[in-house]
């Protein structure tokens, strides 16, 4: 038993975090919102130059052949840049994805998106009730994954290509997600794999969004923590007056017990176990905590938060996109239920499961 | 990462499992915090200790089996999930000893651990008076010296002494050192509570039982090897004793997850209920959170387990896992009580009993408000 990220994640994890602070400062952030693909320019490139959109790609294919356990904490970092790069997407899950299938379409398509030629867009989530899936990146995608029900009647994973779909923008509360609308058909010829397939890739989206969300709430903390040191009323720090320590310690209380589940997520989702499960409590947790830090730190701030000059705004948006863009907290909640109170007894005690 | 136990550690929990189900009394024993339920808790205790059981990470000459900490984790899952009694002496098994294998003498050390594993010491813990509690720097309670009788004269009131009534031993905060202020000049000491001029009495808790106590001390004689740690440096021994309250020593995840079991299983029973809007339909959810915070709360502690395998001290967070675990009883139990409904009352089962318990949870330990106010300016390092 070990419960810590090994010597290399930690390093991998902070390269990253290097990187993102010198290529990806909060006004660069802020600039994503204004360029058309609502990225940081030169960013991506740079994150493929370290490796990082191949660290799930198996070797042949141009990867580093690792795995999520070694994402994960990446992930958390991009999350506190608020990088506004298709990192969850791309390297978490269409690349896994890709390669599983396996066969000529892992060959043509991973090493082209490992390399950056490639763009990918993934929309394995139902929006609710009716009407097109709303996927993040789709009108600027050379390919995209789509989760559909087939003619099989049951859930599938489809390919298609930029120009078998047809996007309308929809507009983000968050100014850097190019969300659209798309338009397409599915048919057995875009069918690449099957519900079970499918469902792994959400399990993966959902844990690295989770990821992405404990570093969004982690970088709200930190600043918030900062101002509250510096901010001065009554003739002394805010940080001070015990209502405001109150309010920052239940944050961080979240995000504490928040990380160990997404670490836990990502490890089911290597080494076997019930990632369904494992991938939603790390989603409700996350959700939930990254949310909270956001309502504190925007309370803590005061009118100052209140502005769209401030950068606090760009990481709360963030993270009331990504809350629910994989199903919200409650949805996950459920998915947990149906595992732990509606199935046989015995299915929720830890002690056994270990013991198989 | 690696989140399987050993082959070794997976021997050693299916030992314990086997002992439990050989042994755990079949039917519940009374409160362990009355006079024949402590009597009988006590009885447990000792057959624990026969075993092998009472103290399983201490090293073997002082009662233990010298197991890691992954193993003591695994004996509490296997301990709560198998229903066995509360541990009445867990105040010296669980908070006094790890103060007196970091600050105690060989002398202390031979003389206590093995008579508080055998539960013979059974100690309470005297830090709280009528005028300090949260503010426990606050304290009155004096000691005064006594060359000629070799050690020092108690004088002050404790209170909400935990089965106060029913322990032989006292371990508390003196003021060793008058012209001292504060957290200075206050001194750690064991005090026998059969010795001349000490008083208890038992005071009932919100629950019924006679779990507290007021413990009088009128110039009761303390010699020099009762103090723990040296003299007017109590308050460092104190705050190691208070982290082992907070965090892992007394609340591991093992009896926050047999609960949600206990809880999922309830509201197995009560399904058609909630389903058909008899009761609040908002408890699937609330029983789903209980049962993820106790995961959630394990995760967390194999996290700082293996910080403290690392050898990392455990710190200030140890206020996390007192406001965790804390609030998570209260929530899991209230969420008891609502899918029990109008039988709630009853105490069907034990959990209005659980729940009153689970309300001091946020009290004791130190206060919530106080473990905030730690984090805030411990861990995230606001301005006092
Ligand atoms: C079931 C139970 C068992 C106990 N067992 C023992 C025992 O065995 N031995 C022992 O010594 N004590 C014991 N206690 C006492 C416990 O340690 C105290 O209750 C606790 O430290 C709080 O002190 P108090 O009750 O005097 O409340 P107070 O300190 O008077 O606090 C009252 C309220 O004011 C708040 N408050 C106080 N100071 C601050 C502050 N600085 N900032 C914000 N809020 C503040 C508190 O959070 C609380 O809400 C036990 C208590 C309970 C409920």
């Amino acid at each position: 038993m070990r419960f810590a990220p090994t010597d290399d994640q930690i390093a991998l994890a902070d390269a990253v975090s290097d990187l993102l602070m010198r290529e990806c400062p909060p006004d660069a952030v802020r600039g994503a919102w204004e360029t058309p693909d609502g990225r940081v320019p030169g960013l991506w490139d740079r994150l493929v130059e370290m490796g990082v959109v191949g660290i799930c790609a198996a070797e042949e294919h141009g990867g580093l052949g690792l795995s999520m356990l070694d994402l994960v904490g990446v992930l958390v970092e991009t999350g506190r840049a608020a990088a506004p790069e298709p990192v969850v997407d791309v390297a978490a899950v269409a690349v896994p994805l890709l390669d599983d299938v396996g066969g000529e379409l892992a060959g043509t398509w991973v090493p082209s998106l490992v390399s950056g030629e490639a763009s990918a867009a993934v929309g394995l989530e139902r929006g609710v009730g009716a009407g097109n899936a709303v996927v993040e990146n789709a009108a600027a995608a050379d390919v995209l994954l789509l989760g559909a029900t087939g003619v099989s009647g049951d859930a599938e994973v489809h390919l298609v290509e930029a120009e078998a779909v047809t996007t309308t923008d929809r507009a983000s509360v968050d100014g850097s997600r190019r969300l659209a609308e798309v338009d397409w058909e599915p048919t057995s010829a875009t069918r690449i794999a099957g519900r079970e397939a499918l469902g792994v890739a959400r399990d993966r989206g959902n844990v690295a969004t989770a990821a992405v969300l404990v570093g969004l709430g982690a970088a709200m903390l930190e600043r918030t923590v900062e101002y509250a040191k510096e901010r001065e009323q009554f003739g002394k720090p805010i940080g001070s007056f015990q209502a405001v320590k109150h309010h920052l310690a239940t944050a961080a209380l979240g995000l504490e017990y928040a990380r160990p589940v997404v670490d836990r997520g990502a490890y089911t989702l290597v080494y076997g176990g019930d990632t369904r499960r494992d991938s939603s409590i790390a989603m409700a947790y996350a959700a939930e905590a990254a949310h909270l830090a956001g309502r504190t730190a925007l309370q803590v701030h005061g009118a100052i938060g209140y502005t769209v000059e401030y950068d606090l705004h760009l990481w709360m948006k963030r993270v009331w996109a990504l809350e629910s863009a994989w199903g919200d907290a409650a949805f996950h909640r459920e998915q947990v239920a149906r595992r732990v109170l509606d199935s046989s007894p015995g299915a929720q005690d830890w002690t056994d499961k270990e013991h198989a | 990462m690696d989140l399987r136990f050993s082959s070794s550690e997976d021997a050693f929990r299916a030992e314990v499992r086997a002992w439990m189900d050989g042994n755990v009394p079949a039917s519940p024993l009374p409160s362990g915090d009355t006079a024949e339920g402590f009597a009988a808790h006590l009885d447990w205790e000792r057959q624990l200790f026969d075993a092998g059981w009472a103290a399983v990470s201490w090293p073997e000459e002082y009662g233990g089996r010298g197991a890691t900490l992954w193993k003591w984790l695994i004996f509490e899952e296997e301990y709560w999930r198998a229903g066995a009694p509360n541990r009445v002496n867990q105040n010296g098994l669980f908070l006094l000893a790890p103060s007196i294998f970091a600050f105690g003498t060989d002398e202390q050390k031979a003389r206590f651990l093995p008579k508080i594993a055998a539960s013979e010491y059974l100690f309470c813990q005297g830090w709280s008076e009528p005028n300090a509690g949260s503010d426990l720097a606050g304290i009155t309670s004096r000691a005064v010296r006594d060359d000629a009788a070799g050690g020092w004269r108690l004088t002050g009131q404790k209170t909400w002494t935990t089965r106060g009534a029913f322990c032989n031993w006292l371990f508390g905060l003196f003021r060793t050192d008058p012209d001292q202020e504060r957290h200075r000049g206050l001194s750690y000491f064991l005090v026998p509570l059969d010795g001349e001029g000490v008083t208890v009495r038992p005071v009932g808790r919100l629950d019924g039982d006679d779990g507290f106590a007021e413990v009088f001390l009128e110039d009761v004689v303390v010699t020099d090897d009762l103090v723990l740690g040296e003299v007017d440096q109590g308050w460092r021994v104190a705050m190691s004793t208070t982290s082992s309250e907070r965090g892992l020593s007394l609340r591991s995840p093992g009896r926050f997850m047999a609960a949600a079991t206990q809880l999922t299983a309830l509201y197995r029973e009560q399904r058609d209920a909630v389903e058909a809007g008899l009761l609040d339909p908002g408890l699937r959810d609330a029983v789903v959170r209980a049962w993820m915070d106790a995961d959630a709360y394990r995760l967390h502690t194999f996290r700082t387990v293996t910080r403290m395998t690392d050898g990392e001290e455990l710190g200030a967070e140890a206020s996390f896992m007192k406001l965790f675990w804390s609030e998570l009883d209260v929530s899991l139990h209230e969420t008891a009580l609502g899918l029990l409904g109008p039988e709630a009352e009853l105490d069907v089962d034990g959990w209005m009993k659980g729940y009153q318990f689970s309300l001091a949870g946020p009290i004791y330990a130190g206060t919530n408000e106080i473990q905030r106010n730690v984090v805030a300016e411990r861990v995230l390092g606001l301005p006092r």
